[in-house]
Order: C-alpha cells, then structure tokens, then sequence
C-alpha cells in the first residue's frame, strides 16, 4: 500500500499539469488532494479511471480482482470501438466471496489468470486492483509476476483502487502502470521520422478513425494510440515515437511527461474538437516532426491539407448557418475541451449562455472568457435544480451536455445533444464538428417540442378559466 | 425439479450477477422522498446510478459516504455524519436509506452504533429516517439486497399495532417486477375495491413521467406514513421469494399474516391472484378481468403453436427466472439451460434438469442451438456470436427502451409477453412464415442458395 500512497503523492504534484501550474509555489505543493464531499459527490473512483483509461486496448484482457460490484455493475458501458479484436469488450473478474475475504484472494487472482490464460490467450493479462483486495492485503504486483513466470505472457498489475481517490487520479494511475510495465518492453519492426504517439484519446465511437484519415494522408504513422483501439505490442513499443500529441490534457499528462524524460520523445497539447483546434493540431504535431527531423516539406503539405479541408467543413456547415444564427446554447462538456466547443459553435452564430469549467485549467477558463467575451456566464457549478430552473425559463435553446444532466434537459423539454464519453455520436475532426452541428440542427428542429410543450386541453381551459 | 450447481470457475466471465448494495438502493428509490446513501468509496455509488440511468432513462438520486483509504481504515463514523448533515441540509429526505458496501463490511464499521452517536449529536435529523442495511458486495446478488432492504424498512419503520383496516392488502414486489407490473398489480388490486399499499413502489418513482419540479430526493413512490402503517392490513402478498424474509419479519412485528406469490407470470398464476383477491373482497370478479382471462386463453391457443418444443435459454436472477421459466414451459417450450446468480429455493422447483449458479460465458456455452435466449442486455454479445435471438428482460436493459413499462404480470400482461415471445420466434424464421406458424419441422435445415431463398419466399407469399 505505501507504494500506491507514494504513488498518488507524487501524481498530486505531478509538474505538467497546468492546474498544478497555474498555482502558486505553496499552493501547488499540496497538490491537488481534493477531500471529496460525503453526501454530495459525484463522479467515479480511481478504479473506475483506470479502467477508462486502459480498456480501450483492445486485444488484452481487463481482469478485476474484487467483489462483483466493481466489473458486474459497470461492464460493458463504453462505446469505445476496435478494429479488430473484442477481447476488451469481455468482463473478467475474481468475483471474490465471503472465503475470499477471509482467506485472501491472491489464490483466487493466480487461477483466474490460469483460466484466461488457457481459454481466451490474450497478448497480455492487465489486472485492476479494487478496495477489499487492497484492504486485506492481496499483493496483485506479486501474483502478477509470478503468473507472468509462470504463463510466459505480460501480466500487469494495475494499482489504483477505488479509495485511493478520484476517477481524474485513476486515469493517471492506469497510466503509470503503463509506464512502468508496457512502454519500452517490446521494438516496433520498422521506424520512421514521421512515428507519433497521441496520448489520451480512446476511440469513443470511433472518434480516432475520423482524424487518422487526416494523418495517413500527411504519412504521418501514428505508432501508438493511448489508449484508443490500440493493441498491447503498439504500447509496448510507444517509446520509439518521434513526438507525441497530448489530447484530453488532464487525464495522461503524467505519461506525456514522463515519456519526454525517459525517451526524449517531445509532446504538445492539443484538441482534435472543432475546425480551428483540429488545424492547430496538425499544424503543430507536423511542426514538431519537423524539429525531430523530418522533412521540412511537411510543413507545405500539411498547410494545403488544412485549407483544403477547412473549406470543405465550412461548405458543409454552411446550410446549418442561416438556421442556428442566434440559438441559444447551454455547454456543460466536462472532458472535451469547453473553448473549442464554444469557438466551434459561435462560428457558425450561436449565442453561448452558459459554460462549465469543471474540469479546465485556469488557461481554458482565460481563453474562454477571451472567445466569449466575458466571464459571466462560467459556472464552476451548476446544481441540477438551478440548471432546471434556468431551461424551464426558457434561457437556452439547447443544452449540450453528458448523459447525467441528460434527464434535467429532457424533463425540462429542452432539447438535449449528448457530448461526453458516453455519446453516440463521433464529434473529432472536420468530420465531427459536422456532426455536431448536425446533431444540434436534428435536436432543435424535432417536431416534438411544439408538442410536449403545449399543455393539456383541460390545463388550458383551466388556465384561460383562472386568468379570466 | 432441478439440482442447483455452483460454477467452480476462479475467473467470472462476463458477469450475470450484480451486486447487493445497489439491489437494495433500487428497493430505497421505491420509497417517496428518499435518498439512497451507499457508504463505501464513490465508485460503488457511481456505477450504480449510471446503471440505473441507462436502464430507466431518469435522474438517479443516489449519494455516497465517498470513503477514501485512510477513512476507512480509521472507520467511517464521520464520513457517514457528513453525508447525513450534507444530505438532511440539501435535499431534506423523508427516508434516508443507507446500505454498507464490500469495502465497509470488510473493515467492519459498527454503522448501528455510529447512527446512535450521530443522533444524539444532531438533534436536528430528527425528522429525517435513516433506515441501516447491511449488503456486503461479496456476498448474495442484487435480488438479495432488493430483499434485505425491504426487510430492514420493515423492521425499522413499521409500527407494531392491533388495529386493522379490512380493505387494506399490503404488496411486497420483488425487484424482477418492472413500474409498469406495479401499476398493473395496483390495478387490478383496486378494481376489488381493496386498498393496497405497496412497498416498495418504483411505479410511483421511476415510471418515466415529466414532474412538475425538480427534488434531489424521489419523487413518489410509498410514502413513509404507509410504511409505518403496514401493520393495519389484513394480508401480505409477497410476489418472488426474494420477498419472504420481509413478509415474514413484517409478521412478527405486526401478526398480519402474509402468502408468497413464486410469481404473477401465467393463467394459473394469474387466476389464484384474482381468486385470492376475490375471496378477500368478497368481490365478483370484474367483468374486464374475465374478458382479459379470455383474451389470454386466445392468445395461448394462438401462440402455442410456435413455443412447442422450442429450446430456451435463460439467465436470470432467481425469481424473474423462475417466473419466466416455468411460463415458458407452460407454454410448451423445453428449457435448455438455466444460469442464475445467487441461491433461493425456487431454483429446485424449475422444470429443467439442472440450474447452474454461474456466468454469461456458462450461458453462451450452454446455449448453443438454443431458439431463444432469455436474459438482460449484458446477454446481447452472446447473441450476437451465436446468431440467436435475444428476448430482454430484467435489469440492465440499456440497449432498448421502454423497459419500465414492460408488464409480464396479470392475464394482459401475459397474453401480451406471448405475442413478444412468438413475434421473435417468427422473425428468426422470417423467410419461411407460413411454414414457420403450421410446422416448424419443414423448414429447411441447410441454408438455401439465395436464389433458392427467393423463390421459396414468393411461392409463400402466392399462397
């Protein structure tokens, strides 16, 4: 356990994160070690992180050694998408008993590896470590080595237990065993000057297949994707990369960081939502390359790629212009970057009024305030009851938000667009910002709002009764 | 009659079971104005409520003790007042209902003795019931938390009392009945002129409708004076075994005498209902419950036809296997395999050889050749390897919608579970429907070329 508490001390404090920098000296040696609320929080465990994190490597198998709350209440919930293998798409778990607890579980853990093992045989075995193992003391670092001895496959422990915290500090977690057992083990067949690594994507709904296209094209190879439908041998050999792209910035900063300390391989930051964000990416991924060494043509060929898709994008959108000129939007994102989704949508004549900035750095919250203006309408927080209050006012047209606000939206008769990790829909890329518009055009034009919102004859005459 | 098997597997393979705590939150979000509180880490809350989202499609209210490493080794007494105080201050709950977790109950937290504690410290959660239950995650399955937690609002909510109010019939629905089964059992209990109350009842709070505002608490469902009062009725009818133990504490404490429905699902089943609740009314029974019985009779002489000697495969937490189980037996469907998730006597009572306490990687195993799987969404990669078609039911139900108002109980809802059932084993056979209605044994057991297909196809359709 002391090695899981030195663990998390260090990822409180871990020097790439921008909210850690944004701080000042004092402030930000006391890391980021949030008490969570009893009774009034929300969100995952650091279990619940690293297995978002991890599971989209597709062809391994996620074994969860714990009682059956941890995999058998929440398997089969992403609609992250492989290529090929469905390995991932398999619950596995020890399902400890009332024995188990009593006797320990490490017996339990090496036979479930066993039978993996023998019946499915994966490239590798990664094990998730949950609470009641690790409040009895099952040692899964030395079952893992023994299986791997003994089965001759990589076995990776995979340290992060609910109570060690939040889902945000589970994603690093998963991370760090990636780290510290995957990366560097295995060498790719062949290099090129043009290998990059994009760090903290995973594929939902095949969001990776709307820009690798885009990088095909430009013959930039992307080596290993972390950990979007990747395969284990890609990771193992994610340190021959020439540079590295960083999506999603707060959940993997910690392996972009340590992987330009170990293998010297550069990264920048980026988003692939929205045209201006996509462009910059590419632009800036290329420019790196470039540094690292490749041809300076890239640069031209990638500039020509960028216009001759912005154009095309714009033509797409721009039907959708002269119908959502002036709707009103709430943004409740989360993960995906606020301000790229803000830009995107004002582009095209949306009004924003109101975004969230739960989970941005202090430098999106300034570039936000800077696109829109001001920063009145930031929330930090927005309580379900006031986010009702405000779409029952009718102060927004639509709200873009993740599948828990959902229902506020819906029972408000409010049109709703789904925008988080659980969407259906691909939103990456010049692709995807279609699709959005797209989405948002089908919400606000359905024929049922003028419906559901027209109250019951009775209520009517009712109404019309006590007003006259 | 069936022997029980346990799997002796040390890998679960595509779970079947879920866990208990989250049973007995489900049981709490039947109660109005309450609040669920899991005391464990927040995980264990927040895969809960996105299950339920997923499965009913609504607002979840559901809160957690959010216990962290070194709380839970120095004991969750102040995580639990927290919560308590977090939650009386925001949301104001009639009821309270907090259920430990495999990480609590492995550390051992005395939360009996910590409630005590907190009571005497904080005078003002007086007016607010905080009902405990005990549901580690490692043992029993999530009908067993359902079961406790109903056990335990009885115990520590009912009052004890001689009076009795002659029309009052008390509900004890295990979690395999849907709102919509509620509303339906609610129904047909009221057209006797009888008065039920009902416990816990998901109709009134997870029945998918608009309210008018917006509670971080539920909103309907039975209310707490109800609960106190159960003990004024004239009889208990438990539907599911899960729901024993609970009729039979509310015995104890009240005398009312209680009868176990094993389920609601079926013509014999449906007429000792309506017969019982006859009798105790001392009621004709409605003219609309005899037109639906005849209705039903239709359907099963209709439907027959296409569950002869098909073979099912079910997996299923006890009670809704065995309801349905045994239906599609009565029907004339063979039961090829059955996997369920936790021990309950009414295994041994299903007309199968064996039942095997297991796995959805047991079931896929088992169920090769099946007509019919039978299970919940989790079931669906199964079926798309075999090629088999896959009637949902239980929960999780995420990848359909409706699932709150799918009603298996009564002579409607029966007679409408048939056509369901049918409809799928016609549209397996969707090429041949005309064979596939008369007889099934000519249907071709190698596949035709295409154009072989087609013609079979519009010979059928000239016909």
């Amino acid at each position: 356990m002391s090695a899981l508490t030195k663990k998390v001390a260090e990822l409180m404090i871990e020097p790439g994160c921008a909210v850690n920098q944004a701080k000042p000296e004092s402030e930000r040696k006391r890391g980021c070690g949030k008490q969570l609320t009893p009774g009034a929080a929300a969100g995952g465990c650091a279990f619940d992180g690293a297995k978002i994190a991890l599971q989209p490597v597709v062809d391994v198998a996620h074994l969860v050694h714990g009682p059956i709350a941890c995999e058998g209440n929440s398997w089969d919930s992403r609609h992250v998408f492989s290529s090929g293998a469905s390995t991932y798409r398999t619950g596995f778990t020890t399902d400890l008993g009332e024995l188990d607890i009593i006797y320990g579980g490490e017996k339990r853990l090496f036979r479930a590896i066993r039978e993996i093992v023998e019946k499915y045989d994966p490239p590798a075995v990664f094990v998730y470590q949950t609470c009641v193992p690790a409040m009895i003391g099952d040692d899964i670092e030395a079952v893992c080595k023994a299986a791997r001895e003994k089965f001759g496959k990589p076995v990776i422990p995979v340290n992060a237990p609910g109570f060690a915290g939040s889902k945000n500090l589970g994603n690093k977690l998963g991370g760090e065993a990636l780290l510290e057992h995957v990366i560097g083990s295995e060498e790719p067949e062949t290099t090129t000057p043009y290998d990059i690594n994009l760090i903290g994507e995973y594929n939902v709904v095949g969001e990776l297949w709307q820009v690798k296209p885009l990088f095909d094209e430009l013959g930039i190879r992307i080596l290993a994707s972390i950990c979007g439908d990747a395969r284990y041998h890609d990771i193992a050999c994610a340190h021959r990369a020439r540079a590295a792209m960083m999506l999603c910035s707060q959940a993997l900063i910690n392996v972009a960081r340590k992987m330009e300390e170990r293998y010297g391989i550069p990264y920048v930051e980026g988003s692939f939502y929205g045209i201006a964000d996509m462009s910059e990416a590419l632009r800036n991924i290329a420019r790196l390359l470039v540094q690292r060494g490749a041809d300076n043509e890239l640069l031209g060929r990638t500039e020509q790629l960028i216009a001759r898709e912005e154009a095309r994008a714009w033509a797409r959108l721009e039907p959708y212009k002269a119908r959502l000129k002036g709707k009103r939007a709430l943004l409740f994102t989360g993960g995906v970057k606020s301000w790229s989704v803000v830009s995107a949508l004002q582009e095209i004549g949306m009004e924003i009024v109101g975004t969230s900035m739960r989970k941005s750095t202090l430098q999106d919250r300034e570039k936000v305030k800077q696109i829109m203006g001001t920063d009145a309408h930031i929330f930090d927080e927005l309580p379900p009851r006031e986010m009702y209050k405000m779409l029952k006012e009718a102060r927004a047209d639509v709200m873009l938000s993740g599948g828990r606000s959902q229902f506020v939206a819906l029972k408000a008769r409010t049109p709703w667009v789904e925008v988080n990790q659980e969407r259906h829909y691909a939103f990456a890329g010049y692709a995807g910002i279609v699709n959005l518009v797209e989405e948002i055009d089908k919400a606000l034009t359905n024929p049922i709002w003028a419906q559901v919102r027209t109250p019951a004859p009775w209520e009517r005459t009712l109404r019309e009764e006590n007003h006259g | 009659m069936a022997e029980v098997r346990h799997g002796n597997k040390a890998c679960t393979v595509n779970p079947l079971k879920m866990s208990q705590p989250i049973g007995a939150a489900l049981a709490f979000l039947g109660l109005d104005r309450c609040l669920p509180l899991l005391h464990g880490s927040q995980g264990c809350t927040a895969f809960g409520l996105v299950l339920f989202v997923r499965h009913f499609r609504e607002t979840i209210p559901l809160q957690t003790t959010a216990m962290n490493e070194v709380t839970t080794i120095l004991g969750g007494l102040e995580n639990i007042e927290q919560a308590l105080l977090n939650i009386h201050k925001r949301a104001q709950p009639a009821v309270i209902g907090l259920c430990s977790t495999g990480l609590t109950e492995t550390k051992g937290d005395d939360v009996a003795g910590f409630l005590k504690l907190i009571r005497a410290r904080h005078p003002e959660l007086a007016d607010t019931e905080v009902v405990l239950v005990s549901t580690p995650d490692y043992r029993g399955a999530f009908q067993d938390g359902w079961g406790t937690a109903v056990k335990s609002m009885v115990e520590q909510l009912t009052h004890p009392t001689t009076v009795r109010t002659l029309l009052q019939v008390n509900i004890l629905p295990g979690c395999h009945l849907t709102p919509g089964d509620i509303e339906e059992i609610r129904e047909i209990v009221e057209s006797f002129g009888l008065v039920p109350i009902i416990l816990p009842d998901l109709s009134g709070s997870l029945d998918g409708h608009i309210p008018a505002t917006f509670l971080p608490t539920t909103l309907g469902g039975t209310p707490l004076e109800d609960i106190r009062n159960l003990g004024e009725a004239r009889l208990t009818i438990a539907i599911g075994e899960q729901m024993r133990p609970a009729a039979e504490a509310l015995e104890k404490i009240t005398s009312v005498p209680y009868r176990v429905f094993d389920k609601l699902t079926g013509l014999k089943a449906s007429d000792d209902f309506i017969q019982l609740l006859a009798e105790l009314s001392e009621n004709e029974v409605p003219a609309k419950y005899r037109r639906q019985r005849s209705q039903l009779l239709d359907a099963m002489l209709d439907g027959h036809f296409h569950f002869a000697r098909k073979k099912i495969a079910l997996a299923a937490e006890p009670d809704l296997l065995f309801a349905l189980g045994t239906w599609f037996a009565e029907m004339g469907a063979e039961i090829q395999c059955a996997v369920t998730t936790t021990m309950s006597p009414s295994l041994a009572r299903l007309p199968c050889d064996e039942v095997l306490i297991g796995d959805l990687e047991d079931f896929e195993r088992a169920a090769v050749g099946a007509d019919l799987l039978v299970s919940h969404s989790h079931a669906r990669q199964a079926a798309e390897r075999l090629d088999i078609p896959l009637f949902r039911t239980g929960l999780p139900t995420f990848d359909r919608i409706g699932a709150a108002h799918r009603v298996s109980v009564g002579y409607r809802g029966t007679r409408d579970l048939i056509f369901e059932a049918a409809n799928l084993f016609m549209a397996a056979h969707a090429d041949f429907p005309a064979l596939a209605a008369s007889d099934p044994a000519l249907l071709p057991t190698t596949p035709l070329s295409e154009a072989g297909r087609a013609s079979a196809t519009s010979t059928i359709h000239r016909h």
